[in-house]
């Protein structure tokens, strides 16, 4: 594949991160569903992602892509583990709504 | 050209997470994940990163989204059973996510990114370039990161098996 060139200002990604980044912080604030937060948090990794990739793409540097790709190994086991949870919980509660999930809160 | 690509993959990107987060039924979150997920494989192509573009493919759509679609299936979650936080509660998560916006916007404002002038197209991203890196200078992270699927791996079938009684 022949690479593109880039004609795009580096500010504009940042808008478009920080902007997905608040998307995911709203859906977390907003739903109840646990599952639901977990992609609202898949969400905002992926903007910070973006955000690595954009800047290594504009600095010429690769270290900024392998970080990448370690948090995506990283965001790979952490979301096997929460479904694994969230499967746990549905088990013993019968639903996956945060609000019943109340037993710790002071 | 690719101007035109990245206002089309950005209106796509934000409209879909915007779905996410709006949508009633968790399934139609599922999918616009889906979606977003395949556009922000798109910016990385954009990027130049076509390595991750086709990573970020084979994880996200191939393995996490599978992973989630099976289990809104398996817990039969739909509309009914949804919960909803009370308006007044979404009308504050709607505010504070705003407002952390428009201060991460003003972060960006006060600063200078003048010394990031536009790259000539680089081959930095391809797969030759990436495994190298990966391979010579960040090898026991690599190593260590199996390590760490590993036990991710035990971690999920100790925690979904069920308990014997």
């Amino acid at each position: 594949m022949e690479p593109v060139e880039q004609i795009v200002p580096l500010n504009w990604y940042i808008v478009l991160c920080t902007f997905l980044f608040c998307i995911g912080v709203m859906g977390v604030l907003f739903r109840r569903n646990a599952i639901i937060i977990l992609m609202c948090i898949e969400i905002m990794l992926n903007s910070v992602n973006l955000l690595l990739v954009s800047f290594s793409a504009y600095t010429g540097n690769s270290d900024g892509q392998v970080f990448v790709f370690f948090t995506m190994v990283v965001a790979a086991a952490e979301v096997a583990v929460g479904l694994a949870l969230m499967m746990s919980i549905y088990r013993n509660i019968g639903s996956t709504d945060i609000d019943v999930l109340n037993k710790l809160k002071w | 050209m690719s101007q035109l690509l990245f206002y089309i993959l950005s209106a796509l990107t934000v409209i879909s997470a915007l779905v996410v987060v709006f949508a009633k039924h968790p399934m139609y979150s599922v999918l616009s994940l889906i979606v977003c997920f395949f556009t922000i494989a798109g910016h990385y192509i954009l990027l130049n990163a076509q390595f991750l573009a086709i990573t970020h493919i084979i994880v996200y759509a191939g393995a996490i989204m599978v992973l989630f679609l099976f289990v809104v299936m398996l817990l039969n979650l739909n509309r009914e059973t949804e919960p909803h936080k009370s308006p007044k509660l979404k009308f504050a998560a709607t505010i504070s996510a705003g407002m952390l916006f428009l201060i991460l916007i003003a972060a960006l404002k006060s600063t200078t990114l003048e010394k990031f002038s536009f790259p000539p197209p680089s081959t930095n991203g391809m797969i030759q370039h990436v495994g190298q890196r990966l391979f010579t200078d960040y090898l026991l992270p690599f190593e260590i990161s199996s390590i760490l699927f590993l036990s991710a791996m035990i971690g999920a079938v100790v925690l979904a098996k069920k308990e014997k009684h």
